[in-house]
């Protein structure tokens, strides 16, 4: 077996700093090492999209990841958005749409939507459907997703701090 | 956002109690529970579809690191025995459970070894040790052909042939030589996977001292598995407790009790520390329960003016290696059968039904359980009679739908109907789609070289159904009750506590909102607890469109039973007679005065302090009540579908351009919720039409086992949803609840079928089997001999 390495990752800008075998998987790194269960494995072939973080600003699988690629990086996860009695503006609207059934698909989902209004200052719904399109939700229907989506869309005022997660430190 | 509180919560769009903690992480699944000295399991499963179990070597595996042990069958069998789903449908073959696959594998995916390690890496390292010896046996994978086989997957059932099932009324053979009109054919649903996000998982706490054990499990039915779990374990009834935490979708794959739960905890129980096990998407691939897999041999008779005259439908489930439990092989197909006859009137039916063992994994419930095939044939004959009759689709339906004068209706396999909105739902999905203007639009399309075509399915549902028959036809488990005890605290909050389980549809807000209206409380007082076999003495779980029904029904009679006590007590402390006394918004009001207590102040004077209520009072006061609710027969729910696709002539993909529900599920209690129930299941349903098929090769070897072959819609595949509710209050349960979490998948295939044969009808296509991937519409359309010429008609 592998000798195990020790990498520093900043998550949810807290420094953690762990000895891992090179083959860990970034997603089981989270939930196991550092407890962050809030992103979730349904796949383990990057199809589903349940893992879905974010990696130095980029929306990525953590299941297609290795921990120690992460050494070094940024990483933003459900828990760095809003808490649960402070959810942010496209938590909220997630909350208001009723865009979330059973939740297992929604930390990657608000990942990837978060990305989405990041990287697009206006977004048609096929461009929120396609731009959804890597995260597969069983229970909605995308239907009240994509509608949550595009009133983010709509009412963001561009203000960092308010549709995305917290800004990172490094 | 609307206020949670305030009077008149039932029909409301509250936001819902549980997305707080799931928008941000703070869920919990079984997968994230933390649990101290905790073992994982990996199951060695079956990589031939029959064959013969000659030996296992796990000799290495065992001297491998972290490795705390190898079990096979035999291993577990001094703690766990097995356990078979009983039925008292004549001709019914039960097939045992086991922990692990004794003496024969059948099917690909089946478990046979559980290593078990201090880490899911290491016991996959050690998995890749074991060596399983077999001897391969005849792999049957097709379900008509088993049925004649001679090697038997069970041979103590010396037949392949699971349960035979027949329903009839009139002489079909008579009506039908009385018809002018006969469409049929073969009809084929092929195997579906019901994919929920979260893939199974389960984690077992034995505790030696108190000889109990606890299961976590991402289960719809936490009451049925710890029943089993008594049986098979031999344990005391109260020591066993079975929670779902929060679960990651279900859709019936999580409906029934699974080797794996049987396996962690009698590895729990040998090994005397908690076990998990969490299966991978290749696991539930191969080994949760499937759908449909169905072939259905129709005829419909029709006189001149449309009238439908006789049905006839021999149906044959394959059915997979065995029952499930506790459902029975029966469930799916027989269901396929009962339903065939769909919202109509049609005075002579035959349906019979074989439900067939195959070397593939077992069929169990899946959203809709035999109404999506059912409906999907019985509406492809509609439109094929419609088409030969050269009458509107529509107007064959209304002219055939049960009448609002024949309410209660009897189908022809005996299922009762109640009032239910058939043909408003028809004609406000209609108007929604402007169907009218449809064939305008259709044939200027087809001139500029397009396939568009336009689809209705329309069907009826039982849903909430009570005690008098199971929820699985032949099943002996009562399914149709539910006890609800709400109670009020010692600081003043209400727990509401039930058997059901919400495994993502809502049920600790909708719940909450029914409680609140009939007790008089905010919505913020009260906690919902479900999803805990330690919760209720006796429970099943959340499963075939009832919890709204059934657990609905029962919370509108404990909390009216507790507000009663409520108001008694107050009586004393507030010294007013029970009749001037209201309670609302978890207030005790005197009417026509400003002397009133909050629930908080009543809870402490009548718990804590001492002279505040006579004694004789407080022995006959119980601030709490238990309420059982039977709605005895169930209740109708009802829906019509229609879709508008466009079919590319050069790739042969459906695109749907426009789909619309308009649905009948009684008095809604959270529109937000029975919106999102619509299309989640249409959404499956669309998946079921178009893309998602579980395939076995000749061999039995699965061809589908990852996302990237077996075919789950995305938010690009999924149209704009259009849902219209019509709130027909049921006269048959307690609030006029109708149960509708499976509905949208029950239409939508069928709607999606036709409009796909509309669009290809100048061809002369029909569609007999989904789903209508884009290979077997170029093969159809090749063989017209018309692909790439478009259809200039």
């Amino acid at each position: 077996m592998t000798a195990k390495k020790t990498i520093s990752v900043t998550v949810n800008g807290t420094v953690e700093v762990r000895t891992v075998e090179p083959r860990l998987l970034l997603s089981d790194f989270l939930r196991d090492t550092l407890d962050l269960t809030g992103t979730h494995v349904g796949c383990e072939h990057g199809i589903c999209g349940a893992c879905t973080i974010f990696l130095d600003g980029d929306s990525v699988r953590s299941c297609l990841t290795l921990a120690v690629q992460a050494d070094g990086a940024e990483i933003v996860t459900v828990e760095g958005l809003g808490d649960a009695d402070r959810l942010n503006f496209l938590q909220r609207k997630f909350r208001e749409h009723h865009a979330l059934q059973c939740g297992f698909c929604t930390p990657g989902m608000l990942i990837s939507a978060t990305d989405l209004l990041r990287k697009h200052s206006e977004l048609s719904e096929a461009q929120v459907r396609e731009g959804l399109s890597g995260n597969l939700c069983r229970c909605t229907g995308y239907e009240h997703i994509v509608r949550a989506v595009m009133a983010a869309a709509e009412e963001w005022d561009g203000e960092w701090n308010e549709a995305t997660p917290r800004e990172c430190t490094s | 956002m609307p206020t949670e509180a305030g009077p008149g919560l039932v029909g409301a769009r509250v936001p819902r109690r549980e997305d707080p903690r799931l928008l941000s992480g703070r869920g919990r699944y079984v997968d994230d529970l933390k649990v101290y000295g905790l073992l994982h399991v990996a199951f060695l499963r079956s990589d031939h579809a029959h064959a013969r179990i000659l030996g296992v070597d796990a000799d290495s595996a065992w001297r491998m690191p972290g490795v705390v042990g190898v079990f096979s069958a035999a291993d577990l069998e001094p703690v766990a025995r097995s356990i078979e789903a009983r039925s008292r449908m004549k001709n019914h073959h039960g097939t045992p459970i086991f922990a692990l696959a004794r003496d024969t594998v059948r099917y690909v995916g089946e478990a046979v070894v559980a290593v078990v390690a201090e880490s899911r890496y290491l016991a996959e390292d050690a998995l890749r040790q074991v060596e399983i010896e077999y001897e391969p046996l005849d792999a049957l994978v097709d379900a008509e052909a088993a049925a004649e086989a001679e090697t038997h997957l069970h041979p103590e059932a010396g037949t392949n042939v699971l349960a035979v099932r027949e329903f009839s009324r009139g002489d079909v053979e008579a009506a039908m030589r009385g018809a002018a009109v006969r469409v049929g054919g073969r009809f084929r649903f092929r195997r579906k996977a019901a994919v929920a996000l979260e893939n199974r998982t389960c984690l077992a706490e034995y505790d030696r001292g108190g000889r109990s054990l606890t299961l976590h499990s991402s289960t719809q039915v936490p009451g049925i598995v710890k029943d089993a779990l008594v049986e098979i374990l031999d344990l005391y009834d109260h020591r066993v407790r079975v929670v779902a935490p929060d679960v990651g979708g279900g859709f019936g794959g999580k409906g029934s009790l699974y080797g794996e739960e049987i396996a962690v905890c009698a590895l729990s129980l040998m090994l005397d520390r908690p076990v998990k096990w969490t299966g991978d998407r290749m696991e539930d691939l191969t080994s949760t329960s499937q759908a449909f897999d169905e072939i259905v041999d129709a005829e419909l008779g029709v006189d001149n003016d449309g009238r439908l005259l006789a049905l006839s439908a021999e149906v044959v489930g394959d059915v997979g290696a065995g029952s499930i439990y506790p459902w029975t092989a029966a469930l799916e197909p027989v269901q396929v059968a009962s339903f065939m006859p769909g919202p109509y009137r049609l005075p002579v039916y035959r349906g019979s039904v074989r439900a067939v063992a195959t070397n593939k994994p077992p069929t169990g419930p899946y959203r809709g359980v035999g109404r999506p095939a059912s409906t999907f044939v019985m509406e492809r004959l509609i439109d094929m009679a419609a088409r030969r009759l050269s009458i509107d689709p529509m107007a064959l339906r209304l002219r055939n739908f049960v009448g609002k004068e024949e309410f209660p209706y009897r189908t022809g396999s005996g299922i009762v109907w109640d009032e239910s909105g058939f043909a408003e739902c028809l004609e406000s999905a209609a108007a929604r789609i402007a169907y009218e203007d449809f064939r305008e639009r259709q044939a200027e399309a087809r001139k500029r070289g397009r396939w568009p075509g336009i689809g209705i399915a329309s069907y009826a549902e039982l849903t909430g159904i009570g005690s008098r028959i199971s929820a699985a036809p032949g099943m002996p488990i009562n399914t149709g009750t539910e006890t609800a005890t709400v109670r009020v605290e010692s600081s003043g909050r209400i727990s509401a506590i039930f058997g059901v389980a919400s495994h993502g549809q809502g049920l600790e807000t909708t719940l909450a909102q029914i409680v609140a209206d009939d007790l008089g409380a905010r919505i913020e007082d009260i906690d919902v607890i479900q999803g805990d076999s330690a919760a209720v003495p006796h429970s099943t779980g959340t499963y075939a469109s009832r919890s709204a029904v059934i657990a609905g029904g029962a919370a509108r009679l404990s909390a009216t039973a507790l507000r009663e006590q409520i108001v008694e007590a107050a009586s004393h402390l507030l010294e007013a007679a029970p009749g001037d006394v209201e309670v609302r918004d978890s207030m005790v009001h005197v009417v026509g005065t400003d002397r009133r207590m909050t629930l908080r102040e009543l809870a402490r004077a009548f718990y804590s302090e001492m002279d505040r209520i006579p004694k004789e009072a407080r022995e006959t006061i119980e601030l709490a009540a238990s309420k059982l609710y039977d709605p005895f027969f169930g209740t109708t729910a009802s829906a019509s579908h229609i879709a508008i696709v466009d079919i590319d002539p050069e790739t042969c993909t459906v695109k749907i351009e426009r789909f619309v529900v308009a649905e009948d599920c009684g008095r809604m209690i959270n529109p937000l919720v029975v919106d999102g129930q619509v299309h989640g299941g249409v959404a499956q349903g669309i998946g079921a039409a178009l893309y998602e098929e579980v395939v076995h090769d000749e061999s039995g070897q699965i061809l589908t086992a990852s996302l990237v072959d077996y075919a789950v819609p995305s938010a690009v595949e999924i149209p704009p949803l259009e849902v219209i509710h019509l709130e027909t209050e049921s006269p048959s349960t307690l609030g006029g609840f109708r149960g509708m979490g499976e509905g949208g998948a029950i239409g939508a295939p069928a709607a999606v079928a036709n409009a796909i044969s509309d669009a290809l009808a100048p061809l002369g296509i029909e569609i007999f089997e989904l789903p209508a991937t884009p290979e077997r519409l170029f093969r159809m359309i090749e063989r017209t001999g018309n692909h790439r010429r478009g259809m200039q008609a």
